[in-house]
């Protein structure tokens, strides 16, 4: 014999923002979320509500997921005015309806920012952190087998730090939390995460040159240090890597503004 | 890459050189704040001090010259940064959006400079070039002899006999009207405020700040910004209260009356 059930389902109202393309004018709607399990993720809820929707003839919200488990970076809902939700260190995705409580009205909005524009309700096109990682987010390494573990010494507390910086999934929420739109913690994140390894010395100063170069031309602002971003950070990136970022670019600047031009820049076999 | 180049042409730079003339800016306010708290000592000590400063010629223009590009560049890059912000954050707003940690003071950053700037403008106009209270002002006023002689660093710059003119006098009377102590009184509070934000954030814009000592290095810019305000208050509140006055200065300096 199996006992009743003692979990409590509650309702809530949902407020989203539905826009039907990038050129659309938007606006809020109002959806009843009804008998919501307090273990359901957000997105859960999301789908549920879609379910109904579509039972009504309804256009389902758009949003943005994958793998709903907080290491893709692919959910992307501002709710309640914090990227994510209310959770800390979580992403939407990683966000329970336990959260919430009976009778309340959630507003459920995309991440904003000129530099991500909406494609359709919830969804964005968050490319421009693409456009940054393609201009300098790498390492221009031999592609053969992997290095022996022990050829390259690394102290385990800058593998650490620098781990704490690759944690970054790219979702986006530093730039929908801050009031300036800036991405200084992602770019910072990467730039750090490559900047501490050995691996990323080679290309150390032409990375974080090239990359806040496209920042700024991607029309993303600049920090004012308020620290909204690590706050609403699902990995809780530190705004130290931005000032270890801030210094490696003047650092960088400094350098290649003395660094001489070789002769023959052909080299080799020209 | 050219250096100049991306200190004023790219965000990182320009961040830069906000904290550069800021930090420039922050010494040359601690700095008058203590040079002017000799008010509270005998008039001879101001006045030396006041005169040996335009006895400097050249070098007090350098000064003010370079104080003046360092308030130039600061508000140049906040109006660049700020517009590029405001437009990156694109045409649509949140409908509902939630401040998670950031500091009242941080907040309001472009407010305080506003009523900071109108400050700076009076106060030149006031003391400076007596364009403001110009009854008051110390061209206006008798000239001091100088009781002592006033040394800076063990040399006697302004000899006794000297006359000179009487700034602790202009001190005193400017600061009468309670409607200009008051707007002191609130241009010294918000610029502690604009400072609280301002000391933080130089050292996090230069890289020097992390979490291994943010803590301390906020403590200590609280207790900067504390003993800061409360040095300025102390000017114009000693005048508001009639605690430093025309009278009280004449008991402290019976030697400076013939």
């Amino acid at each position: 014999m199996v006992a009743a059930s003692t979990l409590k389902t509650f309702s809530v109202t949902l407020r989203v923002w539905r826009q039907a393309g990038p050129a659309a004018a938007g606006g809020f709607v109002d959806y009843p979320a009804k008998d919501i399990s307090p273990d359901m993720s957000f997105l859960e809820m999301l789908d549920v509500v879609n379910d109904e929707l579509t039972a009504k003839g309804i256009e389902p919200i758009a949003f943005a997921h994958d793998c709903r488990e907080g290491i893709c970076g692919t959910c992307s809902c501002t709710i309640n005015g914090k990227p994510h939700g209310p959770g800390k260190g979580v992403a939407t995705c990683q966000t329970y309806m336990r959260s919430f409580s009976d009778g309340d009205t959630i507003v459920v909005e995309p991440f904003r920012a000129r530099a991500f524009p909406v494609v359709k309700d919830l969804v964005t096109d968050r490319a421009a952190f693409d456009k940054i990682q393609q201009s300098g987010g790498f390492i221009t390494a031999r592609a053969g087998s992997a290095p022996d573990a022990n050829a390259l010494p690394i102290p385990k507390g800058d593998a650490d730090l620098a781990m704490d910086a690759a944690q970054c999934i790219g979702c986006g929420a530093c730039v929908a939390a801050c009031k300036n739109a800036s991405a200084m913690l992602f770019v910072s994140a990467k730039v750090g995460h490559l900047g501490l390894l050995p691996q990323g010395q080679a290309e150390r100063d032409r990375r974080v040159l090239a990359m806040v170069n496209t920042m700024d031309t991607l029309g993303f602002g600049s920090c004012t240090n308020q620290y909204e971003c690590s706050a609403a950070c699902p990995k809780l990136i530190s705004h130290d890597f931005i000032a270890r970022m801030n210094r490696d670019y003047l650092t960088a600047s400094l350098r290649s503004a003395f660094k001489p031009a070789p002769a023959n820049t052909g080299g080799g076999a020209a | 890459m050219n250096l100049v180049g991306n200190l004023f042409g790219s965000s990182i730079g320009r961040k830069i050189l906000m904290a550069v003339t800021g930090l420039a800016l922050i010494g040359f306010v601690i700095g008058h704040l203590v040079g002017n708290l000799q008010v509270f000592s005998h008039p001879d000590k101001l006045n030396g001090y006041a005169h040996f400063l335009q006895s400097l010629g050249p070098a007090l223009w350098v000064a003010r010259i370079g104080l003046l590009v360092c308030v130039g560049i600061h508000i140049w890059a906040a109006t660049v940064l700020t517009l590029e912000s405001k437009r990156a954050r694109g045409g649509q707003a949140y409908g509902v959006k939630t401040w998670i940690q950031a500091t009242l003071a941080s907040r309001y950053m472009r407010w305080t400079g506003y009523v900071v700037l109108a400050f700076i403008v009076y106060h030149l106009a006031h003391f400076t070039l007596g364009t403001a209270q110009s009854d008051t002002f110390k061209a206006s006023l008798p000239a001091y002899k100088m009781a002592h002689d006033y040394h800076v660093l063990g040399f006697t710059v302004v000899p006794a006999g000297t006359e000179v003119l009487d700034v602790h006098r202009m001190v005193i009377l400017g600061f009468q009207p309670p409607l200009v102590a008051g707007f002191y009184l609130l241009a010294v509070g918000l610029l502690s405020l604009h400072l609280l934000h301002g000391m933080d954030s130089l050292f996090q814009t230069l890289g020097w700040r992390n979490s291994r000592w943010s803590q301390s290095l906020r403590t200590v810019v609280i207790l900067a910004c504390l003993a800061y305000f409360a040095g300025n208050v102390a000017i114009p509140g000693a005048v508001l209260t009639g605690k430093l006055s025309l009278e009280s200065a004449a008991k402290s300096a019976p030697a400076a009356h013939h």
